[in-house]
């Protein structure tokens, strides 16, 4: 493999980390705007806030990871993106700030209106966020972003059927992983009652969620056909893949095991984002810009990847002790200072 | 493959995408210096609280945990919108030298990553792990965030020294990542910023209890949220002032035209005043106080030594003057009267170890807060404004740099309007966290430390 492969792997593995841990915290936010009213949500919303709480910010990188590995290392391809749908990406970048500063000032708030005030912009975020995301990533997939300094259609490359299904797919997605992690965080929280009302949405989000994911292959039919060869194809193993870890996340949630639950939920979702990477390899852009094609200059390739792999030995314990850490029950109650 | 150019923008769009780029790194830019230097202050704090029992200094930890907590939140989410900008208002910048200045953003998402990572155990984990681990794991915080601050403001070096890679018909070739940053401005910009960040800090919190003093809140409490912050921010300024005039020589050796619209200089020669305030007005500076000799011997330490004007620079590739020239000097006499006021309370502690007694010293470090802002933005002003009309000196213009899709005035419009919701709702929620009970960081407020 190349240098500029294994960078392609470590983005994507990025990319899909940020769905796996973003997307759930934008799931939370999500199931807090549909908690219902401000007495009977509040112990949901607790729930959600103490779960996101630590790590977010820290998942949130991921993000920022993926952006600087495309800019750095496939340069003219960010650039193409960037600058024709800069339209969607200026709605994440102003969903991302409202989320973020929403979620940090509704937790140094204690007056009511206050708290319903950032978190009505914390849950509004939640779900626009991941659908502009959701356009974007429909639009380089249904190949409606050439190569070239906004080449491509400022509107219809991420208003069209693709997009708006990949959209609302992401939506799905994420309160569908929110969902199915907030149930084991209920449960070890020591409130059954409360695993009970997420695993109830998880099982019919999993269940719109695969409606959106089935009607969408018929989409990308329509709509982007050398996506559809590509899923239909080479990528098929993972659309099956996906399909039977949602299947199995759906009796994993019904049976109530929530560790097993978590794990095939993750797995389903991922198999998506990887699916569309097999279908669509080793092109990245039309007309036909290939990887070998994009890739930086080799120093800065390698002087990269020797970055991630030792900026990797520093980060990947530290991650893991951070979800460890906060994964554990907290201390007993005698150092519990909570007086809201 | 080829390089990647389109028609230009408007320049009412270039002026907004400017615009817009000036406003969100201006903003986080403050953010940014809070997260450099606050963790330092607040680890120290906290180590003091640990090792002395002192209760002022524990509350002062976990009053400044809390607050942290709300910044470094609201300056990870304007820093991320910064690398979203990089590529929606200067795509041409990132298709041709992205590679170039990528590897320091790499490194900075990982310091980032390792900040973020061990800000939440710092903040969430205060009563889950034992006193002392959980004191440690607010260092990698400390040292992440001055890495970050480095591997930025590298990236920032290379654009006014920009080296590491070879043209070959417009197309970047033979990049070396190292040399690009670790380019001859890299250590006077970075150490400039770094120094910055905590004056910045500092003095922004020391302002904080002076309010407190003020109103009549004289105990121990407020005397070491006043005098710790202060003490660190005044013992970093002379260091800072003489980092500063060693970035100025570096100007006048490699990048002349900035030198020259910060002094206003005309001509080309020896035997150089330096311009104290004034205009530059029809294309020559105009009331300003000259200190004959000053800038060559600032520069070259002799009269004799000759100082580039704006003669030599092509009437197209000269910077605006007067927005160059007016930042640098409120930077410097901002940086002076800080130094000023540091010594003003060095000599009163070295003869009765105590603050001055008069309420000037308190107004004027509750000044001192916001003076130092002002340097920051004005020494920023500075070094972007005088690099124009070049986004990369004397490589990309800033106008081939800009997205040439049409309206990008429409997406300014949309974010000058978040950033005045985020600036009014951030000032109210730290003013509102100043006369609260705190608790452990983050896990609600609590009965532990009143008001």
């Amino acid at each position: 493999m190349t240098a500029a492969q294994w960078l392609l792997l470590f983005s994507w593995a990025g990319l899909t980390l940020y769905a796996l841990f973003g997307g759930a915290d934008f799931g939370g936010g999500f199931w807090d705007a549909l908690a219902g009213g401000a007495r009977r949500g509040r112990a949901q919303r607790e729930l959600i806030e103490h779960s996101i709480g630590p790590v977010w910010e820290a998942n949130h990188v991921w993000l920022i990871f993926v952006l600087v590995m495309f800019w750095t290392c496939f340069p003219g391809v960010f650039a193409s993106v960037c600058s024709t749908l800069y339209i969607p990406l200026t709605l994440v970048a102003i969903g991302i700030i409202a989320r973020g500063a929403a979620f940090a000032f509704r937790k140094a708030s204690t007056e009511l209106w206050q708290q319903r005030l950032f978190g009505g912009a914390f849950a509004l975020s939640s779900v626009l966020t991941p659908f502009f995301l959701g356009t974007i990533a429909g639009g380089v997939a249904s190949g409606r972003v050439p190569y070239g300094l906004a080449a491509g259609g400022i509107v219809t490359s991420w208003w069209n059927a693709t997009s708006l299904m990949a959209g609302a797919l992401a939506v799905g997605a994420t309160a569908y992983l929110a969902a199915v992690y907030l149930t084991a965080d209920a449960r070890r929280g020591g409130d059954p009652g409360l695993a009970d009302v997420f695993r109830r949405r998880g099982l019919w989000t999993a269940a719109v969620t695969g409606v959106v994911a089935i009607l969408g292959i018929f989409v990308v039919r329509v709509d982007a056909p050398s996506l559809y060869t590509g899923l239909t194809g080479r990528a098929l193993p993972l659309v099956v893949v996906s399909g039977v870890a949602g299947l199995a996340s759906m009796v994993a949630l019904a049976f109530r095991r929530y560790a097993l639950a978590r794990v095939t939920a993750a797995l389903a979702v991922a198999a998506v984002l990887w699916g569309w990477a097999v279908a669509q390899y080793p092109v990245m852009l039309p007309p036909g810009v290939t990887v070998p094609e994009a890739a930086a200059d080799p120093a800065v390739l390698h002087a990269t990847l020797g970055t991630v792999i030792a900026g990797m030995v520093l980060l990947v314990p530290s991650l893991l002790w951070l979800y460890v850490l906060f994964q554990r029950p907290a201390p007993g109650p005698s150092s519990k200072t909570t007086d809201r | 493959m080829g390089v990647l150019a389109a028609d230009a923008a408007t320049p009412a769009d270039l002026v907004a995408a400017r615009t817009q780029m000036g406003v969100s790194l201006g903003w986080h830019i403050i953010l940014a210096c809070f997260g450099v230097g606050m963790p330092a202050l607040t680890v120290f704090a906290h180590w003091r609280g640990i090792r002395t029992g002192d209760e002022a200094y524990q509350r002062i930890a976990h009053r400044w945990a809390k607050a942290m907590g709300v910044l470094f939140a609201v300056g990870a989410v304007s820093g991320t919108i910064l690398s979203f900008e990089m590529g929606l208002l200067w795509p041409g910048l990132m298709a041709t030298y992205g590679q170039v200045l990528g590897l320091p953003f790499a490194l900075e998402g990982f310091a980032f990553f390792v900040e973020a990572i061990f800000l939440g155990i710092y903040l969430y984990a205060w009563d889950r792990l034992p006193p002392r681990v959980h004191l440690l794991t607010g260092l990698p915080v400390c040292i992440a965030g001055i890495a970050s601050a480095f591997f930025v403001v590298s990236a920032n070096a290379w654009m006014n020294q920009p080296r590491g890679f070879d043209l070959a018909d417009g197309k970047v070739t033979g990049v070396r990542p190292w040399a690009a940053m670790f380019n001859p401005a890299t250590p006077w910009q970075t150490v400039h910023m770094i120094l910055a960040a905590f004056m910045v800090a500092g003095f922004g919190i020391a302002a904080v209890y002076a309010a407190g003093m003020l109103r009549g809140r004289r105990d121990r409490y407020h005397r070491i949220g006043l005098l710790l912050p202060f003490t660190v921010a005044a013992v970093v300024t002379p260091f800072q002032i003489a980092v500063g005039d060693g970035l100025a020589r570096l100007l006048a050796d490699r990048q002349p035209a900035k030198l020259a619209a910060i002094e206003g200089l005309n001509e080309t020669g020896s035997h150089v005043p330096l311009s104290v305030g004034g205009l530059y007005l029809d294309g020559e500076m105009r009331y300003a106080l000259r200190i004959p000799d000053a800038l060559s011997l600032l520069v070259g330490y002799r009269p004799g030594t000759v100082v580039q004007g704006l003669d030599r620079v092509p009437v197209a590739d000269r910077p605006p003057v007067n927005a160059v020239h007016l930042s640098f000097q409120l930077m410097v006499a901002i940086g002076f009267a800080l130094l000023l006021l540091g010594c003003w309370l060095a000599v009163v502690w070295w003869r009765r170890r105590d603050l001055p007694r008069t309420r000037w010293f308190l107004w004027l470090t509750v000044l001192s807060g916001p003076a130092a802002v002002l340097a920051l933005e004005t020494g920023w002003i500075t070094t972007e404004v005088g690099r124009q009309p070049w986004i990369v000196w004397q490589h990309q213009r800033t106008a081939d740099a800009v997205n040439p899709a049409p309206g990008l005035w429409a997406g300014l419009i949309v974010v000058l309007a978040v950033y005045v919701v985020l600036t009014v709702a951030t000032v109210y929620v730290l003013l509102r966290l100043r006369g609260r009970r705190v608790s452990a960081p983050q896990e609600g407020w609590g009965q532990e430390y009143p008001p």
